[in-house]
């Protein structure tokens, strides 16, 4: 067998397609489902660009394969609104963009989960997204940004 | 390369009794899937225990143990409050694997099973004196994980046992200390990691990357059982010699690791012999 049907809650909608069974999730995502804006960085679960929400979890999905993540809900940068964009870009969050997809997803899942910041800084909690731009301070102030946010609205 | 999808734990078992060579269990992937493109290849089957997971990922506290579950995530434990208050260790080498996405995915059966030398979930889980429970169709047994490794990558467990369970005794314990050196903060491999317990058993001094697997060191733990004093570094080195012996790798070297693994110890052994002393 050297393709499946794979069906995901991608982003909100039941969808399915035969891959190939090598694919890792990253590479069903672009490759399959047409879903670019997650990226590949390393390829070897160290630079957390091509992180995804799996269950609810920021995962690697260059550390997934797509097999494992039949039937489960995925949720990729192109889920993200446009208000979360806006407050992001306002403080230079993104610079040369390569590392800005998994930024995102890492900070999205943050800010449904402040309380995981009683655990550890901020920038420790992003310790797994590296910025070749070493942009780390805009990116951590967008986050900030995000959520004083959310703290605003609850 | 071959995935075989089991649906549920006696399958799983079943599937590994026929296949038992040529499939490796797959848990979190964050070991076997690195840089996948380049392993992947006709002759890699794996046994994808994804479909295990709603039923034996969540941690339980049973009256004498806690239990980690086959599936159960570093970041199962650092989530739960109960956990983490009770096994204060678990909540600081969890927190020191990779970041978020490894923590969301690896499993702490899966960095047993690895083998890894470095691996920064098993120094704590053997200073607390846990058991690996594996199972096969054949039944059940439990080894004392300070019992697991037989060598490089090398274990007791056959190719058709599951480890199934991770069993952490809940005994009362006076010192617990974990400490890990990396190239930085966070995100980085082991250099070298200590983990320190003493409960009504004695004390557990287990440590990482400096011995083909992660070891106790016996000799040391022997001269703190008999109530030796730590006197110098020098001293502690010297008992750390029975039971080390590092390498010069990627990460460091053995003259590094060596010297500043017994000056952790020393300083951390004066300050809680210390705070006994004064009651």
């Amino acid at each position: 067998m050297s393709h499946f049907d794979l069906t995901l809650e991608l982003n909100g909608k039941k969808v399915t397609r035969k891959i190939p069974l090598r694919s890792r999730l990253l590479d069903a995502l672009r490759y399959d489902f047409g879903l670019t804006g997650t990226k590949e960085g390393c390829g070897e679960g160290e630079c957390g660009a091509c992180t995804v929400l799996l269950s609810g979890r920021p995962v690697n999905s260059c550390l997934v394969l797509a097999r494992q993540a039949e039937g489960c809900k995925v949720e990729t940068v192109e889920s993200t609104s446009t208000e979360t964009l806006r407050r992001l870009n306002a403080t230079g969050t993104s610079q040369c963009g390569a590392c800005t997809p998994g930024i995102v997803m890492t900070a999205r899942w943050l800010c449904d989960n402040p309380q995981t910041l009683d655990l550890m800084s901020l920038r420790e909690f992003m310790s797994g997204n590296l910025c070749r731009c070493t942009g780390y301070d805009g990116v951590l102030s967008g986050i900030e940004c995000l959520l004083d946010q959310e703290e605003g609205e609850s | 390369m071959r995935v075989l999808t089991p649906s549920g734990l006696d399958h799983a078992l079943a599937l590994l009794a026929e296949f038992e060579s040529s499939l490796t269990p797959l848990a979190g992937g964050t070991d076997l899937l690195v840089s996948w493109p380049h392993q992947n290849s006709d002759e890699v089957g794996f046994l994808d225990l994804s479909p295990l997971r709603a039923e034996h990922s969540a941690p339980r506290l049973e009256q004498d143990a806690l239990v980690l579950s086959m599936l159960t995530t570093y970041w199962d434990v650092i989530a739960s409050e109960e956990v983490r208050t009770e096994f204060p260790l678990l909540l600081a080498a969890a927190l020191k694997v990779g970041a978020v996405q490894i923590q969301s995915a690896g499993t702490w059966a899966g960095n047993i099973a690895n083998g890894s030398p470095a691996a920064d979930g098993v120094p704590v889980l053997m200073a607390y004196g846990a058991e690996v429970v594996l199972r096969s169709t054949r039944g059940e047994v439990r080894v004392p994980l300070d019992r697991y490794y037989l060598g490089y990558k090398q274990s007791v467990r056959a190719l058709d046992q599951l480890i199934v369970e991770i069993r952490v005794p809940r005994r009362k314990r006076e010192i617990e200390w974990f400490h890990k050196v990396g190239a930085r903060f966070a995100q980085a491999i082991s250099k070298l990691g200590v983990a320190v317990t003493r409960d009504e058993t004695g004390h557990r001094v287990v440590v990482n990357s400096v011995a083909p697997t992660v070891v106790r060191c016996r000799a040391l733990e022997d001269h703190l059982d008999q109530g030796g004093k730590i006197e110098s570094v020098e001293q502690v080195r010297a008992l750390l010699s029975f039971d080390i012996a590092p390498i010069d790798d990627i990460r460091s070297t053995s003259r590094y690791r060596e010297s500043v693994l017994s000056r952790l110890l020393y300083f951390y052994l004066r300050k809680a012999n210390l705070r006994k002393a004064n009651g």
